[in-house]
């Protein structure tokens, strides 16, 4: 059976981009006027051409992400079990060979995370781990899943991609949703930044959302890493990939993230620079093109920004989240995978939320629905 | 030239026009406005002829090297009857082709989605090229790419009342996600409803009622060919859109950016 690679081998980097760089202000207005959109309008709508659109883009995006998700804001949490990782990715904190002290999570203090966030008001958390198959392997994974299980209705993760009997595994034992990101469809520069270990396979990664939508899995979750590669060709494959996914895989949700480089330690400066203006005209066209899809935003943006695209497309966001393992109730000093920015606490984002007539939303789905309702 | 072709199973067809041989007040009129249409994809109601008999009235008006026939199961009431019908057309006809018909209903002629999706899934199991008629229901479409049928039909209103395209919104997600070939059947009573579901995307139109009953089914045979070309070429060619009046005055939500 055939998989994204395949669509993607159809497509060149540089004539993308020129593609893409070439649109003019008709066609972003042709784009604005539509009610259907193409990946050709998604094209005109991330152009540079699209720039002295902005305000109508959040006009018609704030108004579509209303009619369909309504005045509300899912709230989910990360949970960082291991910071162990045989990767090196340039751009992270917890690449192979950055010193740092690792950890990984024991029952137990997974359990006394969960405490924390359970009192925090979450029912929605995100597991994430680094890449270290002994330590953190499938067995791991399941272990904590069924561990918390009882605890939340809605359990992600965010971690090294599996194999699909693996996702199977997981998914009948109460996973609901798997975030995995590309970081850059560019294959050269994938290499380069993923220079060692299993992730530095491209395609493997990259057919990873092919092997969760054959394991039946609920939602996917996509996005690019802003910085490694110019953001409009890495979010036109993405969009690329939303595509081919929705129409190959129908019965599953899917949620786009928008993960700009953040400092960390042993930090890469960004090759490319993602204005804030950027994001959200890159937020609106998505909501342009598709009404229905979930988009993320994370406590990597800061408070003003945060404050603000809560209104202009944005259906789901965290709230003072912690990128080290153990980091809200057991080692609050050890090494964070990247810095986060917005660092108010949960309380606080629920109240600016509600200032804004907006209604964070914990409990979204029914976690002993999962296994029930696998499908395949 | 025609750089446009649309393909099915193994077959490619210039024409994006399929017609029906039903109604028309006789075969050889039949044959001249089909002719005219240049349809290539002629559907036949396996019920209407008879196929021990080769020099049956309807079959032998179809000769022309240029038309594919289908086989249609239309008078079936169930799964079972429809694999059945179907096995007797393909023997009969020479064709794995088959428009998989299911109506138990004998007045409005709807399509039975739990039978049709049953019958599809035998009959590509045993070979068969599915034609499945259906109401405009996006998740039985994606069920019937997923039983491998090789396109889906769905319908635009009911059978036979020219109506048009009465379920424009459901057409519009059906062909939006299919990764199979969507042919609008039924309900198509107008030129000008053919090329408002070439222009919304279908891949094909399939006509009987409303070339067959006109008062001259060869002119209207034309009529609805030239109807698809054009709808077709301005979907090719990307509709502009309607503009609609807005002003605006300030940036209420994006002012933050500059501030
Ligand atoms: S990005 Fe993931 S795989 Fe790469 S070093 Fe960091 S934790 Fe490991």
């Amino acid at each position: 059976m055939s998989s994204f690679k395949d669509v993607l081998n159809q497509y060149d980097w540089d004539k993308t981009m020129l593609s893409i760089l070439s649109k003019t202000e008709e066609d972003v207005k042709q784009a604005l006027h539509k009610n259907k959109r193409t990946l050709e309008d998604f094209k005109a709508l991330i152009s540079p051409a699209a720039k002295s659109f902005l305000e109508e883009m959040a006009q018609l995006s704030s108004r579509i992400t209303k009619k369909r998700f309504g005045n509300t804001m899912q709230m989910y949490a990360p949970m960082y079990l291991s910071n162990e990782c045989q990767n090196i990715c340039t751009y992270c904190g917890f690449s192979l060979t950055n010193k740092i002290p690792r950890r990984t999570l024991t029952d137990e203090e997974i359990l006394k995370e969960v405490a924390f966030l359970k009192a925090k008001g979450y029912d929605h958390v995100l597991l994430v781990t680094g890449e270290a198959n002994r330590t953190v392997g499938v067995d791991y994974l399941n272990n904590a899943i069924q561990l918390i299980r009882s605890q939340f209705s809605n359990i992600s993760i965010e971690v090294q991609p599996l194999d699909q009997e693996e996702y199977e595994l997981l998914i009948q034992n109460g996973l609901y949703a798997v975030l995995v990101y590309q970081e850059t469809y560019h294959r050269e520069e994938y290499k380069k930044h993923h220079p060692k270990g299993k992730k530095s396979n491209f395609d493997y990664r990259l057919e990873t959302p092919d092997r969760l939508g054959k394991a039946g899995v609920h939602k996917i979750g996509l996005g690019a890493l802003f910085g490694l590669e110019d953001w409009r060709a890495d979010s036109f494959f993405t969009a690329l990939h939303l595509k081919y996914l929705q129409k190959t895989y129908w019965k599953t949700k899917y949620s786009i993230s928008f993960p700009r480089l953040r400092p960390f330690s042993g930090g890469l400066e960004p090759k490319v620079e993602m204005t804030d203006p950027d994001l959200v005209q890159l937020i609106c066209a998505y909501r342009l093109l598709d009404e229905d899809v979930e988009l993320s935003i994370s406590t990597r943006e800061r408070e003003v920004f945060r404050d603000h695209i809560v209104q202009l497309g944005i259906t789901s966001m965290s709230a003072e989240s912690k990128t080290n393992p153990g980091g809200y109730t057991i080692d609050k000093q050890s090494l964070e995978q990247f810095e986060i920015s917005d660092e108010r606490s949960t309380e606080t984002i629920a109240e600016m939320l509600k200032n804004q007539y907006l209604e964070p939303v914990w409990k979204d789905w029914e976690n002993d629905w999962v296994s029930m309702t696998g499908f395949k | 030239m025609n750089n446009d072709i649309l393909k099915i199973a193994d077959k490619e067809f210039n024409s994006r026009l399929f017609t029906g041989t039903g109604k028309f007040s006789s075969s050889g009129l039949m044959e001249q406005a089909i002719n005219a249409s240049e349809s290539e994809l002629v559907t036949v109601a396996l019920k209407r002829v008879d196929v021990k008999d080769n020099q049956d009235d309807i079959l032998i008006h179809l000769k022309d090297a240029r038309i594919n026939l289908l086989p249609n199961t239309s008078g079936v009431r169930d799964a079972k009857e429809a694999v059945f019908a179907a096995q007797l057309a393909r023997e009969a006809l020479e064709t794995n082709w088959i428009k998989l018909e299911i109506h138990p209903d004998p007045k409005y002629l709807l399509p039975d989605p739990i039978e049709t999706l049953k019958a599809a899934e035998e009959l590509v199991k045993s070979g068969f090229v599915v034609m499945p008629y259906i109401h405009a229901d996006p998740v039985l479409c994606k069920r019937l790419e997923e039983v491998g049928t090789q396109c889906v039909m769905p319908l635009g209103a009911p059978i036979g009342t020219n109506k048009g395209l009465k379920t424009l919104d459901f057409l519009e997600i059906i062909i939006e996600q299919s990764n199979v070939p969507v042919v609008v059947d039924a309900g198509i009573g107008t030129p000008s409803h053919a090329a408002a579901a070439m222009e919304l995307g279908a891949d094909a139109v399939l006509v009987n009622t409303a070339i067959a009953v006109s008062q001259n089914p060869v002119a209207m045979g034309i009529a609805f060919k030239m109807a698809v070309e054009a709808g077709r070429m301005a979907y090719n060619a990307k509709l502009a859109p309607v503009q609609d009046k807005k002003a605006m005055a300030s940036s209420p939500l994006t002012n933050f950016l500059y501030e």
